[in-house]
């Protein structure tokens, strides 16, 4: 199930550095007009010269763009970077990171298949399926994050799918990928690993044999805080029936996106050395403040994650969570309202700081046993380290601590 | 306020910071809060975003409507209804409902057992009632029809939804809310491909639903929200400035589409023409009791000659261009039999009424004479 190489211009690419990938990628060498940028096809449709024309392109004669819901050039362009950017064969892109696990699951999972997720998965995933796809009579179980022995336990003749983000979110627990992949390979089910907040340049998911690679590129990959977009990478042969029905429902994104989303990518390297330098200095400074409890961040020794992490991530990412000691949620609230820098946000991995409040901003309606269950403590602030200067988030978090 | 003043101004408030007559296009993905726990509008751009509610307020204005939601594509809006079923559940749909529609019927829907039938919808009813089964939530119906422009009478339709407690869904994308607003007949929901004549200029892909009940928009956004397939901002303000001249283009595409109709029925080359404002259309008086004045700017044609006279002809035009797709400024042609129908078996495309002499024309906003002038040289070369 891993990902072949059979593609020369991959190899060479993927060979070389991750700056160099991010530029050049994907991108045909003489473009269009001779642009050095490539253009934003906003085409609905595409003309055909002649019926032959149409008859060739039906019988696969001609490879070319028929109608926009089925693809478009900008398209294969980001796709092909953002596959090489995860050293894998192929890229499906989305509307947003949520239509592209429902469309992979869509794809991949029939009535009376099961899923397996490790419980600190994305929140709004693990609803889907157990909500949505158990109308369609797909099962869903829930083991406790990383541990390995109920996950095999759980695995039956009709297991199809083993799910978990890494690190995960708020609470940055690492997955083992190897140990995870194997797991799935020793039983014929395949894996999925949303790599949302480790990015292709901190966790390389498909090395570790990993089959399917989730980002909502709307975080680190775009970077910027101004578009929505989801991808699954993976091997061509198995992203072709993903591929197919993203044509039938049509949750493809957009082509200005396309190129956002290009020209996002072009600085990947260099935001998420910043994200990453930010977040660990950030986690340092609020690990010895005396006001904080408790920091998750895989990059600190404390963190129980941190030998895994230390052996299989380049960095260790922009998000840090952190507790804050004897307070109450009003208390939190007010570290959260003084900050001056990170501005309050759902959403992660721009290069504007964000902050929020888990209880008060994603899990507000849950009932309370509820956030007990998932931990999420109402002195729980969660912060997603932007590109500022790292002196300046760390003076503005020092003031607001002070308060 | 009349249908181009709504288009204009509903939704379009001008911007209170600066006065700009056209409120700003917003891009951002998440939005700033003044507040820890204080919700406000806009939380994260897949829940919701300005640009894009101002395109559903103005889109669920003019269709009769109270809430609308946009979508990346038509598809996209029709696998969110389609995903408000369950296990179990039944759909009933019009035999000629667009190729993608059926393809999500029956090659993925049915994988998580859910049923379809697949039912005469234009004229006569009693197919369609007797396709009804306890398990029947849902009835699809599309009108007119793609590509012999049936015509299917949404308000009888939407009586024996009522009477059997379904959902009655309409894709309404040929007849666009300038000329048939289906909830006023009583629809329950109608689907848009915006990529047609809302956005009118080819340039973007987009979807819509828009209902005039709160729950149900409720349960649509639930699953919109869940699944993430939502319209970006820029399309959705293409979408927003496509629904200004939204009435302009359609009754003027319908006008030039009729004198199209009018001048093929009189071509000898030509064996019969399919156009729903013509008095010996079927669907005729429906039409003309369901559509606003106009009949719309689709119709399709037989050219006497069959499949290779067909071919000649969609390759002959100057003008029209050859292109699966409709309801934009460039007029375009395509031969069912070959492209968009192409995945039918010939015989089951032939008992629908799908000649292979047929050929589908979506009028333009070119002039009705350079039109004309274009299809008579294309049928001379074409049957040479």
């Amino acid at each position: 199930m891993g990902n072949m190489k059979t593609n020369d211009r991959t190899a060479n690419e993927t060979a070389r550095g991750i700056s160099t990938t991010c530029v050049h990628a994907g991108e045909e060498r003489q473009k269009e007009a001779s642009s050095i940028t490539d253009p934003i096809f906003c085409a609905s449709t595409y003309t055909f010269a002649n019926t032959a024309a149409v008859i060739e392109f039906i019988e696969k004669k001609l490879p070319r763009e028929e109608y926009g819901r089925y693809g478009n050039p900008g398209e294969k362009v980001v796709e092909r970077k953002l596959a090489a950017l995860d050293g894998a064969e192929a890229a499906v892109l989305y509307s947003s990171g949520m239509a592209a696990v429902a469309g992979l699951l869509l794809a991949k999972l029939n009535s009376g298949d099961e899923v397996i997720f490790f419980d600190e998965c994305y929140h709004r995933t693990r609803e889907f399926c157990s909500k949505h796809m158990a109308r369609f009579g797909v099962v869903t179980h829930q083991v406790p994050a990383g541990d390995y022995d109920a996950m095999e336990a759980a695995i039956n003749k009709n297991t199809r799918l083993l799910v978990s983000e890494s690190p995960t979110n708020p609470h940055l627990s690492v997955v083992d990928l190897e140990r995870f992949a194997g797991l799935g390979r020793k039983h014929g089910v395949e894996t999925l690993i949303d790599a949302t907040l480790g990015t292709p340049y901190n966790v390389q998911p498909i090395g570790a044999g990993v089959d399917y690679v989730l980002h909502s590129a709307t975080k680190y990959l775009g970077g910027h805080n101004d578009l929505l977009a989801g991808v699954i990478v993976g091997s061509e042969e198995q992203l072709a029936p993903v591929r197919k029905l993203r044509g039938i429902t049509g949750a493809v994104n957009s082509p200005h996106n396309f190129y956002l989303l290009e020209r996002g990518l072009k600085t990947f390297e260099l935001r998420m050395q910043r994200h990453n330098a930010n977040g660990q200095a950030v986690a340092e400074f609020l690990h010895e403040h005396p006001r904080i409890e408790k920091v998750y961040y895989p990059g600190l020794p404390s963190h129980p994650y941190h030998e895994i992490a230390s052996r299989t991530m380049r960095g260790f990412g922009g998000l840090v969570t952190f507790l804050i000691k004897d307070a109450d949620w009003r208390a939190t609230a007010d570290v959260v309202d003084r900050v001056q820098i990170p501005r309050i946000a759902p959403s992660l991995g721009g290069v504007e700081s964000l902050i929020e409040q888990p209880l008060v901003m994603s899990y507000y309606e849950m009932p309370v046993e509820d956030r007990k269950r998932f931990g999420i403590p109402d002195n729980m602030i969660r912060l997603s380290c932007g590109i500022e200067n790292t002196e300046d988030l760390v003076a503005d978090l020092k003031q607001a601590l002070q308060g | 306020m009349k249908f181009r003043t709504r288009a204009i101004h509903v939704g379009n408030e001008p911007d209170p910071a600066t006065g700009a007559v056209v409120p700003p296009l917003h891009l951002a993905s998440t939005f700033v809060q003044a507040k820890a726990g204080v919700p406000q509008e806009y939380d994260y751009a897949r829940s919701g975003s300005p640009t894009r509610k101002s395109f559903e307020t103005t889109l669920a204005n003019l269709e009769g409507g109270t809430h609308a939601l946009a979508f990346a594509t038509g598809m996209a809006a029709t696998t969110c209804v389609t995903m408000m079923l369950s296990s179990g559940d039944h759909i009933v749909a019009g035999r000629d409902i667009y190729g993608g529609t059926y393809r999500l019927l029956h090659n993925v829907m049915n994988r998580f057992g859910i049923g379809v039938t697949l039912v005469r919808t234009d004229g006569d009813l009693s197919e369609l009632k007797a396709a009804i089964t306890p398990r029947t939530r849902l009835l699809w119906i599309e009108t007119p029809g793609n590509p012999l422009m049936s015509i299917t009478d949404i308000a009888a339709c939407a009586e024996v939804a009522r009477q059997h407690r379904l959902l009655l869904a309409v894709d309404s994308t040929f007849a666009t809310p300038a000329l048939t607003r289906p909830l006023e007949l009583g629809a329950d929901i109608v689907m848009h491909s915006a990529t047609k004549y809302i956005g009118g200029h080819s340039d973007l892909l987009g979807g819509a639903l828009v209902v005039q009940d709160k729950a149900l928009y409720d349960k649509l956004y639930y699953i919109q929200n869940a699944t993430g397939p939502v319209m970006g901002p820029l399309e959705s303000y293409l979408c927003t400035r496509g629904l200004k001249t939204l009435e302009l283009r359609v009754r003027e595409q319908s006008r030039v589409a009729a004198q199209l109709a009018d001048w093929l029925s009189d071509n000898p080359r030509v064996a019969r023409v399919n156009y729903p404002g013509r008095a010996g259309h079927p669907g005729h008086s429906i039409a003309a009791r369901q559509m606003d004045g106009a009949f719309g700017a689709m119709l399709s044609f037989e050219i006497k000659g069959g499949y290779e006279a067909a071919q000649r002809l969609v390759e002959s035009t100057k003008l029209f261009a050859l292109a699966v797709s409709l309801g934009a400024v460039e007029s375009l042609i395509e031969q069912p039999a070959s492209m968009s129908h192409a995945s039918y078996q010939r015989e089951d495309r032939l008992a629908v009424g799908i000649s292979d002499g047929l050929i589908r024309v979506s009028v333009g906003l070119e002039d009705f004479e350079d039109l004309r002038d274009d299809l008579d040289q294309a049928l001379v070369s074409a049957l040479k």
